[in-house]
């Protein structure tokens, strides 16, 4: 079953379009990459999923219901988790502080099963040696990391992480695709991903887009063997 | 000693402190700590909005006078019993704050500091308005006989010191535990990052406005009880100068600690009484070490402390 569908989502600034008529189905459990060139609309596609832009038309279905009209902290508690492309993390407060309000949304009233679940979440990770430190003081690839921790702090049933790896350090990325794969089955994953690499590694599917469409959907290996997708990366036909 | 146990330590501490000051202080020192508890309530109020949500509001007037005309002109013209008007006073700050709220908030940062200056200013000018009832700038008075409260005779020393170290207390106590609660916790994740509070499903506008409505009511409680313990109402306090003082006291004293408010009101206080014994120009002397606080702690005292030497401070 699909967890996620879109239905002709359109984004327009201006007479400028971002997003065209955009048609998307996202398999529950499995790792799809969104990649496509700079300015391919991938940010302004996931910003109208998780109810950061508004859309100018078109539909998002969230496990089958119509979430068009929520507003983002809405669409949140429905189970979507969204890690931001610039780091945002509350720099001030603690790492612990940090992903206790992430998990907090639902388990505030339960401080034990709480606490469980900030150490379990930080474990994972690997940054449970770093919980009292304050996050602004943490080193980029940490707060990458903190930012992820508060995504799988909520428990969520779609992850979105917009360009996570951007950034981080090659041993980091190495840590970042094993923690992809460990999710494998335990939630749905929408990854927004320049990185090659970590793409062929993690998605189960993956998607294109191209100046604000769909240019192709495939496994990995279709992808790869796209004729279509290498012209728009490399700007040129392979053939020619 | 974990960081709460040293708060709570140092909260109940200090209200003992306060309560042997009554007996080793002149009368002269009783009778300025009275007011300094009654406007530190007001800074409290003030510092759960600035100091923890991080929303800057130069309306804050309006609320200390809505709980004062609430309180006076319930007694004054409704004939209410005390408890009742003190009730009144409540309803009043809290109803403005809820509809300067659901207005002012659709704006932020600096057009949300000019909303709320402007809504002070409406509430100043309706108070002149209606000086048939109210006396503008002049004012009333509460007699003795009608704000005596259970008994008590508030026009005394020790009745007054006591009440207002009683309200100063709740207060005190009720918001230093608020702010430890999962509801406080947001508050200072909205301060810190609203956009990231959003996304993981907190209902920022909600939150805030919840804040506003809290701060509201906790500023129309020292409005309250400035006019139940001193008996005057007047205009003054709704004018801007009653807006600017919580945010001075508050910057003093540490934003977004729970003793800031209070050291803030006390230091004020005691700068302005101190300095004015040696001259005239006492304002040149507090600007200077209000602009040498600013520039070398910017933290306030409490804030400071907090940074240097104690982070367990709440």
């Amino acid at each position: 079953m699909n967890i996620l569908e879109t239905k002709g989502l359109t984004k327009t600034y201006g007479g400028l379009k971002a997003n065209t008529d955009i048609d998307f189905k996202l398999t529950r459990g499995k790792v799809t990459a969104l990649i496509g060139p700079n300015g391919a609309g991938k940010s302004t596609f996931v910003g109208m999923v998780s109810g950061r832009t508004e859309a100018t038309r078109g539909s998002v279905l969230f496990e089958g219901e119509d979430i068009s009209h929520l507003p983002a902290h809405r669409r949140i508690q429905l189970g979507l988790a969204y890690t931001f492309q610039i780091t945002s993390v509350f720099r001030g407060l603690s790492v612990y502080e940090n992903v206790e309000l992430a998990a907090g949304r639902t388990l505030a009233d339960r401080p034990s099963l709480l606490k469980a679940k900030v150490n379990s979440v930080l474990e994972r990770v690997g940054i449970s040696d770093r919980s009292n430190q304050i996050s602004g003081d943490l080193s980029y690839g940490h707060q990458r990391i903190l930012e992820i921790a508060m995504g799988l702090a909520q428990d969520p049933k779609l992850f979105i992480l917009d360009e996570p790896t951007q950034g981080l350090a090659e041993t980091e990325v190495d840590a970042f695709i094993s923690l992809i794969r460990s999710l494998a089955g335990e939630t749905t994953i929408l990854l927004i991903e320049h990185n090659m690499k970590v793409v062929m590694a993690t998605a189960d599917f993956i998607t294109v887009l191209d100046q604000g469409m769909v240019l192709a959907e495939g496994s990995p290996e279709e992808i790869h063997e796209n004729a279509a997708v290498q012209s728009a990366y490399l700007g040129t036909n392979v053939d020619a | 000693m974990t960081s709460s146990a040293k708060s709570n330590l140092l909260h109940f501490g200090m209200l003992a402190g306060l309560v042997i000051l009554f007996f080793i202080l002149p009368i002269y020192h009783v009778g300025v700590l009275s007011r300094v508890m009654v406007m530190a309530i007001y800074a409290m109020g003030f510092n759960l909005l600035f100091g923890y949500t991080g929303l800057l509001s130069l309306g804050h007037a309006m609320f200390f006078a809505a709980g004062m005309y609430g309180f006076g002109l319930a007694i004054k013209f409704g004939g209410f019993p005390v408890p009742a008007a003190f009730v009144v006073g409540l309803m009043s700050a809290a109803l403005l704050a809820l509809v300067v709220g659901l207005l002012a908030l659709r704006t932020a940062g600096v057009a949300f500091m000019i909303v709320t200056l402007m809504f002070a200013q409406t509430a100043y000018l309706v108070v002149l308005y209606f000086g048939k009832y109210t006396r503008g700038d002049e004012g009333f008075i509460l007699q003795q006989a009608e704000r005596s409260l259970f008994g008590l005779d508030l026009t005394s020393e020790t009745g007054r010191y006591f009440t207002a170290f009683t309200l100063f207390a709740v207060c005190f106590i009720a918001l230093a535990k608020l702010v430890q609660t999962p509801f406080g916790k947001r508050l200072v994740a909205i301060r810190e990052n609203e956009e990231r509070a959003r996304m993981l499903g907190y209902d920022a506008g909600r939150y805030k406005l919840y804040a506003l409505i809290v701060s509201g009511t906790v500023s129309g409680l020292a409005g309250v009880s400035y006019a139940l313990l001193f008996g005057y109402i007047g205009a003054t306090f709704s004018t801007v100068q009653y807006s600017i003082f919580p945010l001075l006291w508050v910057l003093l004293g540490g934003a977004g600690t729970t003793i800031g408010p209070f050291i803030g009101v006390l230091f004020m206080f005691y700068l302005i009484d101190i300095s004015s014994g040696y001259t005239n120009a006492y304002m040149l002397i507090a600007g200077v070490v209000l602009v040498l606080l600013t520039v070398f702690a910017p933290k306030g005292i409490a804030g400071t402390l907090k940074a240097r030497a104690f982070p367990w401070l709440p």
